[in-house]
């Protein structure tokens, strides 16, 4: 039981993490008793399990997560829906209506077409068919004022912090509504320009940043100042 | 034949760039270089100079090439025009063809294809200088743009070709060499789990020489393998430092 590596270090593909009866977590590949990075990121061991936090990724949606997306093509009973993961998502129209979709009455097109962007929630994903979203919740639906910023997906949990510390800061220093969806889409929708501006550069920075220590005090910090020098 | 060709190694035993026998090029890599791109990642090597640039894994267009148990790599190997002295026609030839497939095959054993049935990944590579050692260079860059683009590797592929040249076996041949020279032998192996991904072979050689000319593009790809790490590296290090940098003149400041 050798671990090559410190917690929180930086490490790329191929690297030789650890060796022995180690449990494989996200983005490690297991090969006998020898652990690999798969991605680059920062190492975080838990007990027994070693995984690596990617600094870059693409989004793998997760039954229940709320992602922004795009729609793209309107289908006979359903829409199509870019959410920046590796296949388009379905949405149907069952999903987006709560109730039974009636051919001769509804017109999709009517309801969302080409062009409209979406908050929704992954309703199902099993890696052989497309993702299913849902609208059937409160608060999911059409985007008609805001902002999008767009990051890495795998940045999102620092966009939220530790027990949301992270976005009930953001969101009590600018007084801003936000949404994160988990593809690494956030709406923003702020009351003055310069709210919107500055929260923009506040999450901008923490995806450039989120591998140096001391990040929300530094985000708060550079927040406060900003609003210091505008007052 | 000794008339119309160059001398490829000088009474010292020196090359024709001046490096011995078992020199690498001057080696400068880059990765992040496009912003467009999901990955990118500039290598030169002496004179040759690769872009790669990589998207995916995304939706198959059109449907049916998709396959049903995994992904499907795409790799497109272009030579610029200008990328060499008698200007290059645009439209992909034979040997650019062969070229895409050997780099796809390169690769392919490193990536996790099988996670993402129904999908693409598009690899890009642009030659825009070729003095040697082009699929070897680009087969570096690729890599290096996959692990930029976040997906999911076994780990990185490195590529250098050893060969024959005036009789003596050398490391990571040039232009002239590999033109005027007994033998090439491109290689690429992932150096971390030991496995070659890549070799072939143009010219003659005894099978000695072959052997040792695989242990020469080994101990080559290990070097360049430290390289593309510490590329990867390097990007994010640049950010702590430069935080670091404004943390203590932002503290003097307040002092």
């Amino acid at each position: 039981m050798t671990l090559f590596f410190n917690r929180r270090d930086l490490v790329v593909p191929g690297d030789l993490l650890a060796e022995g009866d180690y449990e494989a977590g996200s983005n490690v590949y297991k090969d006998g008793s020898r652990l690999y990075a798969t991605r680059v990121g920062l190492l975080e061991v838990e007990d027994n399990k070693i995984s690596v936090i990617a600094l870059n990724s693409f989004y793998v949606p997760k039954p229940g997560d709320l992602v922004i997306g795009d729609i793209v093509d309107v289908g006979v009973g359903s829409w199509a829906v870019d959410i920046r993961a590796p296949r388009l998502a379905v949405l149907r129209a069952v999903d987006a209506f709560n109730r039974p979709f009636r051919p001769d009455r509804d017109e999709l097109m009517r309801f969302l077409t080409v062009g409209d962007t979406i908050i929704a929630k992954v309703k199902a994903y099993d890696r052989t068919r497309n993702p299913m979203l849902t609208l059937g919740e409160p608060g999911l639906g059409k985007i008609t004022s805001g902002r999008l910023v767009r990051i890495t997906p795998s940045k999102v949990p620092r966009l939220i912090g530790k027990k949301g510390s992270m976005i009930s800061m953001l969101k009590r220093e600018t007084g801003c509504q936000i949404v994160i969806g988990m593809n690494g889409v956030v709406l923003v929708r702020c009351k003055r320009p310069e709210d919107e501006e500055l929260l923009v550069e506040a999450i901008e920075k923490i995806e450039r940043e989120s591998h140096v220590e001391g990040l929300t005090d530094r985000v708060a910090r550079m927040i406060r100042r900003r609003k210091g020098l505008a007052a | 034949m000794q008339h119309e060709r160059p001398k490829l190694i000088d009474d010292e035993g020196r090359r024709v760039d001046g490096r011995g026998p078992t020199d690498l090029r001057p080696i400068h890599i880059e990765v992040d270089v496009l912003a467009n791109a999901d990955g990118s990642a500039y290598v030169e090597q002496g004179g040759t100079k690769v872009l790669a640039a990589v998207y995916g894994p995304k939706e198959i267009h059109p449907r049916h090439l998709g396959l049903p148990d995994r992904a499907v790599l795409r790799c497109r190997y272009h030579m610029a025009p200008f990328s060499v002295e008698q200007r290059k026609s645009p439209a992909p030839s034979r040997r650019e063809i062969e070229i895409s497939k050997v780099v796809r095959e390169a690769l392919e054993p490193a990536l996790f294809l099988e996670h993402y049935p129904r999908t693409a990944i598009d690899v890009f590579v642009e030659v825009l200088q070729a003095d040697g050692g082009t699929r070897c260079a680009s087969i570096t860059a690729a890599s290096l743009a996959l692990a930029d683009a976040g997906i999911p590797m076994r780990d990185l592929v490195a590529a250098c070709a050893a060969g024959k040249v005036d009789g003596i076996l050398v490391l990571d041949l040039c232009d002239s060499e590999d033109k005027y020279g007994e033998a090439d032998v491109p290689f690429a192996m992932m150096p971390g789990l030991g496995r070659i991904t890549l070799l072939q072979m143009d010219g003659m050689l005894t099978p000695e020489e072959l052997k040792e000319c695989i242990r020469l593009a080994m101990e080559g790809c290990r070097k360049i393998y430290n390289m593309q790490k510490e590329a990867l590296r390097e990007r994010f290090v640049r950010i702590r430092r430069e935080v670091e940098a404004a943390e203590a003149g932002e503290g003097g400041g307040q002092a």
